[in-house]
């Protein structure tokens, strides 16, 4: 391994993106995405009794599958990296308490399956792991009760706000295998720009979006166009036109292959889901169920992958403080 | 677009990028829906009235009905799509302070009857009790001292 610039790494031990799954619920079912997912849901209880039960075995059914279709054994598998927005991440530690693998539980707000994903290539080519698991969800119903109101409150939303995506996302870092290989990767800071609107989550996180990309591009001399495809996680439709411009002011062009998981998850016509979606499992299914498939395929040859976090929680928006805001990017190529 | 170096010049980009909310179109459907809710309590006032009943009764159950309405609404996972509609015309009525409080008391249900549905039924109508019932002491008090 070896430091690049300021913040990126470049994974000199090629790791190879072994395998990936994906679970979504019924809205998710109905957007664009469908076909590419592994398993699509018919209600968000999934049979259980709370959102939040139903969130654990939406993670663990997940890592079940990316396990199966991996065809190694769960034993094989050295250590995992987890987490999800439920206070504690308790969603990833609740549904992954029987898999007897070595568990680090890993916060980073909707960028955490990039954050996971960073760590896991860490160990992977350090030679510390051989197979490393990379996990993450989130549930509509579980997150609007921790962090707005109840579903039945008959309120309005504002056209900034977005909806966050019930489902999960999976992969198996390993070393052995022929690609797709994580590359480089290049954790991002905690920028803050003064945001303090919850109901516009794109805004708060763009600024932390383009400090990654420009980062990133620095510290390896890559231009935007030596990428096929650049994706964010969950800016939406108004983050997305944000971190264009914010991209374009510093001198980066990323108009023509960048997208953001939130802007495709959802019909913005028919689903009324405003600025698109949001929530760990946007980037987590959307890479799991669409983009790696893509890879494997060889449509796509290179893509860098940014997870954008916003680093609050529902007391700190009571208290009137800003929202910083995150992104860790991803290098990979075939 | 200028490079963006302070907080207030984001804040400022930021405001012009988000759409507003359709604020005509939230007011007209807030009027009409409000004003039909209305004319329903106002509906069974006048059959209350037509049976005999005092005003007060009527009143009463003007309000029992409109909250049972309301709640009931809110179980069958109907009122919330009225409100998402109408906005301040299905919240400002005593039908929004009742959904107000069943919402919640659906929600946590699943922390237990105590905790759950107990402790956390007022937590969104509680400011608007809490302020109510103040402002209504306030102005009690000064009815009584100033006007006898």
């Amino acid at each position: 391994m070896e430091k690049l610039g300021k913040q990126t790494i470049k994974l000199s031990t090629p790791v190879t993106i072994l395998e990936t799954a994906s679970i979504v619920g019924p809205k998710e079912a109905g957007g664009p995405m469908a076909p590419y997912f592994d398993t699509c849901l018919q209600d968000e209880f999934w049979g259980e009794k709370t959102w939040e039960k139903a969130e654990s075995k939406i993670i663990k059914e997940t890592v079940n599958t990316v396990i199966a279709k991996s065809g190694i054994a769960a034993n094989d598998i050295d250590y995992c990296f987890a987490g999800d927005l439920l206070n504690q991440c308790i969603s990833s530690s609740f549904g992954l308490r029987e898999l007897n693998i070595p568990f680090f539980g890993v916060f980073g707000a909707c960028s955490t399956f990039a954050e996971s994903m960073c760590l896991g290539s860490i160990f992977v080519s350090s030679g510390a792991a051989k197979n490393v698991l990379c996990a993450t969800s989130s549930h509509f119903c579980s997150a609007e009760k921790q962090f707005r109101f109840p579903l039945e409150l008959g309120n309005q939303r504002p056209p900034s706000s977005q909806w966050t995506v019930t489902g999960s996302g999976a992969t198996i870092l390993s070393n052995s295998g022929d690609g797709p290989y994580i590359t480089h990767i290049t954790p991002g800071k905690i920028i803050d720009l003064g945001i303090t609107d919850a109901n516009n989550m794109g805004a708060a996180m763009a600024p932390a979006f383009v400090d990654t990309l420009i980062t990133h591009f620095k510290d390896t001399g890559r231009k935007p166009s030596y990428y096929d495809v650049i994706i964010s996680g969950d800016l939406g439709h108004i983050g997305k036109d944000i971190a264009i411009d914010l991209a374009m002011s510093k001198g980066y062009n990323i108009k023509s292959n960048y997208n953001d998981c939130g802007v495709l998850m959802f019909d913005k016509d028919t689903q009324d889901t405003h600025s698109g979606g949001s929530g760990c499992a946007c980037l987590g299914s959307i890479f799991s169920g669409y983009f790696f498939k893509q890879l494997k395929e060889k449509k796509i040859k290179r893509i860098l992958v940014i997870a954008t976090g916003a680093l609050m929680n529902s007391t700190s928006v009571q208290q009137g403080e800003s929202i910083p805001g995150i992104a860790h990017a991803l290098s990979i190529e075939i | 677009m200028e490079e963006i170096k302070t907080d207030k010049q984001y804040s400022d980009y930021v405001d012009k990028k988000t759409p507003n909310s359709p604020i005509l179109k939230n007011c007209f459907n807030a009027f009409w829906v409000g004003g039909l809710i209305c004319s329903i309590g106002q509906i069974i006032f006048d059959f209350c009235e037509f049976k005999g009943l005092d005003e007060t009764t009527c009143s009463t159950i003007v309000s029992i009905t409109l909250i049972a309405i309301s709640a009931i609404l809110t179980g069958l996972n109907i009122f919330n799509k009225i409100g998402k509609f109408a906005g301040a015309g299905s919240l400002v009525p005593i039908t929004g302070f009742a959904n107000s409080i069943v919402a919640p008391a659906i929600e946590y249900k699943s922390e237990g009857y105590i905790m759950g549905v107990g402790a956390k039924m007022f937590t969104v109508a509680g400011p608007v009790l809490v302020f109510g019932i103040s402002s209504a002491v306030i102005v009690g008090l000064i009815s009584r001292l100033f006007m006898g």
